[in-house]
């Protein structure tokens, strides 16, 4: 019964909150309620017993996509208000496509659900969800996962590479330029007249 | 009553919905469009990790290869959100807006 409660509430959260996501109007609002979804999926993920995931998710999602966004978001000065002005019009076409995919993945579920005549529940197993993870991840899946995380890296080299740009008027310390200096190239000898001063 | 597949199924689809939907209505804040494509990533990890959860474990079969797939589908939109940041910092720094309309202006 606890179980039923649960995945009610958080299945609406996610669910309201992900609309919310499409309807606010700040996008700072927006990301907010990213994160809002993020958790309450998290939540169906240990429901389903997939706590490893759920854990990842909270940290990769809300410790670092969502505070990504949250820097975009602030760090662009965009007028946001103006953004929203295509709203309405583009809201038919909009709710027409969402409408008839919403149809066919409900048909197609109600077709998998009339066929299946026992209600298929959540699978116990002895080992716990980590060590089941971790016993395919390293052996079966081991080359993709080398796979993902170059994609990572390509990933982190590519957003430096992109954002990263050199300005004009700055003035930077240059070790090496200072570590170069001479004795004849640091220093000038000027020899001055008495009474007379320098310039 | 219990909770079945089908109902971890209903949400990942009107997670999805939403995720086009919002799409299709913020033509203008590219920012919003990755946020609706990280809900349709998230709706497709609620399908893996659902049928890695309630699948049999039959031999030669095993149950856990959606969760690592979903574990990679979250390393990709990582990747994918980071990406996509940096290009419209950039796009913003060239152009001072992020209105969609105006990149098909980039052209050559």
């Amino acid at each position: 019964m606890l179980t039923v409660i649960s995945f009610y509430l958080l299945a609406f959260v996610a669910v309201a909150a992900a609309f919310m996501v499409v309807a606010a109007r700040n996008p700072v609002h927006s990301v907010m309620y990213l994160i809002l979804t993020f958790f309450s999926a998290a939540g169906l993920f240990i429901l389903m017993g997939a706590e490893f995931l759920a854990l990842l998710l909270v940290m990769v999602y809300v410790g670092a996509v969502a505070v990504l966004f949250l820097f975009v978001v602030m760090m662009l000065d965009v007028d946001f208000v103006e953004m929203k002005q295509g709203f309405l019009s583009y809201l038919p076409i909009g709710a027409l496509v969402a409408i008839v995919l919403l149809l066919e993945m409900l048909m197609v579920g109600a077709a998998y659900v009339a066929g299946e005549t026992k209600t298929v529940v959540v699978r116990e197993t002895g080992v716990s969800n980590l060590e089941a993870f971790g016993q395919v991840l390293y052996t079966d899946y081991a080359g993709i996962f080398e796979a993902a995380g170059f994609v990572l890296l390509v990933a982190m080299i590519g957003a430096i590479v992109l954002t990263l740009r050199d300005r004009d008027g700055v003035r930077k310390q240059d070790a090496t330029a200072q570590m170069a200096r001479t004795k004849e190239t640091g220093m000038e000898m000027v020899d001055i007249e008495p009474g007379q001063g320098i310039g | 009553m219990t909770i079945g597949l089908s109902h971890y199924l209903a949400v990942a689809a009107i997670l999805f919905t939403i995720g086009v939907f919002g799409i299709f209505v913020n033509r203008k804040n590219v920012i919003i469009i990755l946020m609706c494509v990280e809900l349709i990533l998230l709706a497709v990890n609620i399908n893996f990790v659902a049928f890695s959860t309630h699948m049999a474990d039959l031999p030669g079969n095993n149950p856990m290869a959606g969760q690592i797939f979903a574990l990679f589908i979250l390393t990709v939109a990582a990747a994918e959100a980071a990406v996509g940041l940096a290009i419209l910092v950039v796009y913003f720094r060239n152009r001072g807006n992020i209105a969609v309309e105006n990149i098909d202006l980039m052209k050559g």
